[in-house]
């Protein structure tokens, strides 16, 4: 085996700067007011928070069964779902934690649901890969490579069948982009004209297997030809970025029923799951990743612009970590599913057979 | 009353049933400008129009997909297979999305959804075009599986499945879309799912048959008449929830039974019924239960192998006469 590449310290600090200049400029049109700016630091520092948390109450064995965190991609999720509606929905594939939280669930009941307890959004019943709230039109955690994609395309058909302008966000890591289910969602939303927005969280391994070894033609966006639909490829790690592309995306979906497939270069500085030692992927490798860390990049640009002190993001870190912590003292507390509950929720017309 | 096919009967259904609820779709490959590959949809992209008639891509996974998603909010899809072996390219969305959506999601997610076609053995179609595919769907908790014999049960069940709540794997039979019966005029006339039905009363042994197996075994009960014994036919209509009672009631009646099924033998529904039987019958049986199946075999071309494939009106006889002890 080769020795691992030296980290170019150089290099990475060019590379950095260049992501803040651009981050910078997005920074100087974005509409957004301050507040609304800031809003969005806090939902990235929220989801790096919860999952730093959920990542030690899986060690400490409060959470079982998988758990994926989406550390490092808070980017995209707080970036795309920020240009969508409440009205507008939401799916994802296992790793949601994030786009759940940036959707508007809390930290409550996502933890809860995480710690199987009766007050999780999914009563317990589904964990840490289905979380599901109506209400907030988050509509799953999807724990079959792809399986989501189809179910999105057809909540987004009956979106324009019903004859509103919603649109509906569907996320997956880019190996679900081999699925079948994939191209055969793409097909259908183009030819009938369907409002999903495709979103691939492209963070370059499918669990241990790098794309380049698993994909043909690893140009994700450029696969969008195939099916004659518009697609950008965007920067993952700039939360600016992510939005702007996902409002193009959105005004398109909502005018003219388009659907549009953005891929979204990122990277999780974790495992693919808790169990997940990383041997795959060089320290190198990691580290190039992280000094382009999508939280600290959008801390560096609010505070060049003077939009929040230092003093600020010290609050805002201080009343994340509060809302962390008050989730997993409600989790701890709360009770677990009635042992009743394991027969509800089967059908929702439970038929008792024979004649009446 | 009104004397028509299965396939009108279906039809019958569809429309009725597209034309009550504006939430009701029917997708599927070639259900609207070829009018069904088997007729069963004729004429209703004319009267609803493509957006409520729709024609797919040939994308089974897909579209059964896209199917669970819009009725995750708020649309009731009718699915077509073509035939219910292309389903098994759609099983991921079948049973990992629609049967457990509502129990992962905490009650949040029902899914209203109806997936029908013809499934069973066709007319020399061979292997991958012939099987019976309710044992795989009646597995899974979440999904109901109705299979009809009648155009009566046809219409009334179907009406039933789209209206219900819960993914309903409805099974046709290609080889009796021509056969004709009676079927209620009215517009509300439905059949309640979970319920079985005794096509002929008897007293000397009870026949359990679905499907296919419902015409022959009433054939082959009629010649058993003329040899002096008398069966009853009962249909369980609904394979998941299965009216395991009806099924009962008539063994503790009769104390012998044969159950008949087109499907392979091995995890069948005729053994599920067969091992329910035992459990909750066992001290009325006076003889073993006996199980006619389909052959252990994927299903051959040739008309005379594929003749012995399935069940026949003799085979039955022989096990009627088997399980009273005639021969």
């Amino acid at each position: 085996m080769d020795p691992p590449p030296e980290v170019d310290q150089q290099q990475l600090r060019r590379e950095r700067d260049k992501a803040k200049e651009r981050q910078k400029n997005r920074l100087s049109n974005t509409g957004l007011t301050i507040d609304q700016l800031v809003e969005l630091y806090r939902q990235m520092l929220l989801i790096r928070r919860f999952e730093e948390k959920s990542a030690e109450a899986y060690v400490a064995g409060k959470i079982g069964g998988f758990c994926h965190l989406y550390i490092g991609q808070e980017a995209v999720g707080v970036g795309a779902i920020s240009a969508i509606g409440k009205e507008d929905y939401v799916l994802g594939s296992y790793r949601e934690h994030g786009l759940a939280l940036a959707k508007g669930m809390s930290a409550r009941s996502i933890m809860a649901e995480l710690f199987g307890k009766a007050t999780g959004c999914s009563k317990g019943k589904g964990g840490s890969m289905h979380m599901f709230d109506k209400n907030l039109r988050f509509l799953g955690g999807h724990a079959i490579v792809g399986g989501q994609i189809p179910l999105a395309t057809g909540i987004a058909f009956a979106t324009k069948y019903q004859g509103t302008d919603q649109v509906t966000l569907c996320f997956f890591g880019e190996a679900a982009v081999n699925q079948g289910a994939f191209h055969e969602s793409l097909n259908m939303a183009q030819l009938w004209k369907i409002p999903c927005i495709y979103i691939c969280e492209n963070n370059q391994y499918g669990m241990g297997t790098s794309l380049e070894r698993a994909m043909s033609l690893s140009n994700i966006s450029e696969k969008a030809c195939a099916y004659s639909m518009a697609s950008e490829f965007v920067d993952g790690m700039d939360v600016l970025a992510v939005r702007n592309a996902t409002l193009r995306a959105v005004e398109r979906a909502r005018k003219e029923y388009l659907p549009t497939l953005l891929e979204i270069r990122t990277y999780r500085f974790m495992g693919h799951s808790m169990s997940d030692p990383g041997n795959y992927r060089t320290r190198a490798e990691i580290e190039k990743y992280q000094e382009r860390d999508p939280i600290k990049l959008f801390a560096a640009s609010l505070i060049e612009e003077k939009l929040v002190d230092d003093k600020g993001l010290e609050e805002i870190d201080r009343k994340v970590r509060e809302e962390v912590e008050d989730a997993l003292r409600f989790a701890d507390e709360s009770p677990l599913p009635d042992p009743e509950e394991l027969y509800t929720d089967v059908y929702a017309n439970p038929i008792e057979p024979g004649p009446k | 009353m009104s004397t028509i096919t299965i396939r009108e009967a279906l039809n019958q259904a569809l429309r009725e049933e597209l034309a009550r609820d504006e939430t009701v779709f029917l997708m599927g490959e070639e259900v609207a400008e070829y009018d069904g590959a088997y007729k069963v949809t004729k004429g209703l992209l004319k009267e609803f129009g493509p957006k409520r008639v729709i024609d797919t891509p040939i994308t089974e996974l897909g579209f059964s997909g896209l199917g669970v998603g819009a009725a995750m909010v708020g649309l009731r899809p009718v699915v077509e297979f073509m035939t219910f072996n292309f389903s098994i390219l759609a099983t991921d969305q079948i049973i990992n999305s629609a049967a457990k959506m509502l129990y992962m999601s905490g009650g949040q997610f029902n899914i209203p959804i109806v997936f029908r076609g013809p499934g069973g053995s066709a007319f020399q179609v061979s292997s991958q075009h012939s099987q019976a595919l309710e044992s795989w769907y009646a597995y899974f908790p979440g999904i109901k599986v109705v299979m009809p014999s009648t155009a009566a049960d046809a219409k009334g069940l179907l009406k039933s499945s789209i209206r219900d709540d819960d993914p309903v794997v409805f099974i046709e039979q290609e080889r009796m879309y021509g056969n004709k019966g009676e079927v209620p005029d009215d517009p509300d006339f439905t059949i309640p799912l979970g319920v079985a039905d005794v096509k002929r009363e008897g007293t000397d042994v009870t026949i359990v048959a679905r499907s296919l197996m419902v015409p022959v075994a009433l054939k082959a009960a009629e010649q058993l008449e003329q040899q002096g014994v008398s069966c009853e036919v009962v249909d369980p209509r609904t394979i998941r929830p299965l009216d395991i009672d009806t099924i009962v009631a008539s063994v503790k009646k009769t104390n012998r039974v044969v159950v008949a099924e087109e499907s392979h033998p091995i995890c069948s529904v005729g053994a599920e019924i067969a091992t329910q039987i035992m459990e909750r019958a066992f001290d009325y049986l006076d003889a073993p239960v006996k199980r006619i199946s389909g052959a252990d075999v994927p299903m051959p071309y040739a008309k005379n192998l594929e003749q012995l494939a399935i069940p026949d009106v003799n085979r039955i006889v022989a096990a009627v006469r088997e399980v009273a002890y005639l021969d």
